[in-house]
């Protein structure tokens, strides 16, 4: 269980705690005040005083995309928390009560996977009005069937297995069971899982941002960020780099963690995929 | 076989019924009265109610649902509040542009993909391998907007080469209508690429272990023969199930690089009637993508079968 070991996971880690220690430093201090706009310094290229160059109000980038660490962690926290908290209940449930109630949760879970996400996400946002609140929503609970697929298949194979019998045997309640027994053996999958997710919520936030349609001005967002660069693209080509490259940095570094977890976790998987 | 073709279509039918209930259902809810918008907001409660009447407004649920229904059967689809033309010609005008756009786009993918995925598993664990693999993670992790915004910033702006957006049209300009979609369509193939790439590689690995391919070497065929006769084709089988999942996925999600380029195509058809409110147009539209994605669901099912006979064993 050495995660250290694994190389996807150390990058991934370094990757991830740049991106952690930026937000929280983001809160205390930032160069500049990310929101005020300074008409002066507006469209400068990068230099020494502006290291990723200003925007169309002479904000200074670099504090922008500082703040914009802060909503994207909290776009993957809020979402995975939505999507784990109702999909691993539901799967759960699923799982014990195996037959027609089951069986139909999981058919409404993969009629929801026909959906398209985005535009649906899209449709949410503006029956809801925008903002990053209802963004999150609008992409949690896509994740739910996500976490309910999950969970019902990982627990449902777990319920067959021998120690589960003796518990039983020993006269342990069906919740005690799930608490003491089921929910520790299928810890992992669901930790890789949720690190997936939470590289998959950024993306999506930023793409909703991009649209008008997640964080709200004059909130820093990456996706925002993108959507404003696109504006000014011929003069002030920077703009459309170093967001970018903010998502493109936290999501790798996600998504190595989550290989790195899921290699050190199940080392049967790891044998497999390495053959 | 039969039967089990018989019972994959009558799940197909009531997978499609009820996601037809369900954007019919989620969408009755929408706030915002569809008379009202087009009557504007100084109509006379009298003409409002005239013409919800006439749409059929007036009618409980389970009427309206049913005769939406009924005239999509019959062939028939609503008209678009904004447009005031059939919503089934809008959607159609749109697929002619997402259409080629997904179509291009899994091109661009399976030609990146198919030929670096048998690379890197050739060359497993050697620097071939690591530098293929380390570009897919690269290209898991970039939003596919942005790569198509760093697209437009060095064919567009900077070199002049391709246009930065719009669409002229096939009757119009039909090489234009091909430029406009090149970009587009590579920034999402590109991403798609990666996750091809990957899938090929580890099929590739698996099948590359199998008995028959070490019979096959050893009979002395050629390791050329052997790789893209022998290991390819049974290689394949798990791609091509993942191919058509992304290619339904693209006629309904490729609604943000529609809107960085500015395509008349489908998920930005929709997109807009959103903010407009147009009824009609949005659930028409939606349900579209969602049969979309099950039928290609239904004939990559299919294909499995034909493809491989094991399949026609099981169940």
């Amino acid at each position: 269980m050495t995660f250290f070991a694994n190389t996807h996971f150390r990058i991934g880690l370094t990757l991830c705690l740049v991106v952690v220690l930026m937000a929280a430093l983001s809160l205390v201090w930032t160069p500049y005040d990310g929101t005020v706009m300074r008409p002066a310094d507006r469209l400068q290229g990068p230099s020494l005083r502006h290291p990723m160059g200003t925007d169309q109000y002479g904000r200074d980038l670099f504090s922008r995309i500082m703040g914009g660490s802060v909503t994207s962690i909290l776009a993957g926290l809020v979402t995975v928390s939505i999507g784990m908290g109702l999909g691993v209940a539901l799967g759960l449930a699923a799982a014990y009560h195996r037959g027609v109630p089951g069986e139909a949760l999981m058919r409404l879970a993969d009629l929801l996977f026909a959906f398209p996400a985005v535009l649906t996400a899209i449709l949410i946002t503006t029956i809801w009005g925008p903002s990053l609140t209802n963004a999150m929503l609008a992409i949690g609970i896509f994740y739910i069937p996500v976490f309910a697929r999950l969970t019902r298949a990982t627990a449902a194979a777990i319920w067959e297995r021998d120690f589960i019998i003796a518990a039983r045997a020993a006269g342990m309640g069906e919740v005690r069971i799930v608490i003491d027994h089921i929910l520790p053996n299928i810890l992992s999958p669901l930790l890789v899982q949720a690190t997936i997710q939470f590289a998959v919520a950024i993306l999506a936030e930023a793409g909703l941002s991009y649209l008008g349609l997640g964080t709200q001005p004059p909130a820093a967002s990456w996706g925002r960020m993108l959507g404003e660069a696109q504006t000014f693209m011929a003069m002030a080509p920077w703009m459309a780099v170093c967001p970018g490259l903010a998502i493109a940095w936290t999501v790798l570094g996600l998504n190595l963690l989550g290989d790195g977890l899921r290699d050190t976790l199940d080392p049967r998987m790891a044998a497999e995929r390495h053959t | 076989m039969p039967l089990l073709i018989f019972r994959k279509t009558l799940s197909l039918a009531t997978l499609l019924l009820l996601v037809s209930l369900i954007v019919f259902g989620v969408l009755y809810v929408l706030p915002g009265d569809p008379a009202q918008l087009i009557l504007g907001l100084n109509a006379s409660d009298e003409t409002l109610a005239n013409l919800r009447s006439q749409l059929g407004l007036d009618q409980p649920y389970w009427s309206q649902y049913l005769n939406w229904l009924g005239n999509h059967l019959r062939g028939r689809s609503g008209e678009s509040i904004t447009y005031g033309v059939p919503v089934s010609r809008l959607i159609g005008n749109a697929l002619l542009v997402t259409g080629p756009l997904a179509l291009l786009a899994m091109l661009v993918a399976v030609l990146m993909a198919i030929p670096l995925g048998i690379f890197a598993a050739r060359h497993r664990h050697r620097p071939g391998d690591t530098l293929v693999m380390g570009a897919t993670q690269l290209g898991l992790a970039i939003p596919e907007f942005w790569l198509g915004l760093l697209l437009m910033l060095l064919f567009a702006v900077q070199l002049g080469w391709l246009p930065a957006g719009g669409f002229p049209g096939w009757q119009v300009n039909a090489w234009g209508s091909i430029k406009a979609i090149l970009l587009p369509a590579f920034a999402l193939g590109v991403i798609r690429a990666a996750i091809l790439t990957r899938l090929t590689r580890s099929a590739m690995l698996e099948v590359l272990g199998e008995d028959y391919v070490r019979t096959a070497r050893a009979k002395g065929l050629r390791p050329r023969t052997v790789i893209y006769l022998h290991a390819l084709k049974n290689a394949l089988i798990p791609v091509l199930t993942v191919m058509g999942l992304q290619l339904g996925q693209l006629l309904a999600g490729a609604v943000i690089i529609e809107n960085v380029y500015h395509l008349p195509g489908l998920g930005r058809l929709i997109f807009q009637a959103i903010g407009q409110r147009d009824l009609p147009v949005v659930r028409d539209g939606v349900l579209f993508m969602a049969a979309a994605v099950v039928c290609v669901n239904y004939l990559v099912d299919m294909a499995y079968v034909v493809i491989d006979p094991r399949m026609r064993l099981e169940r």
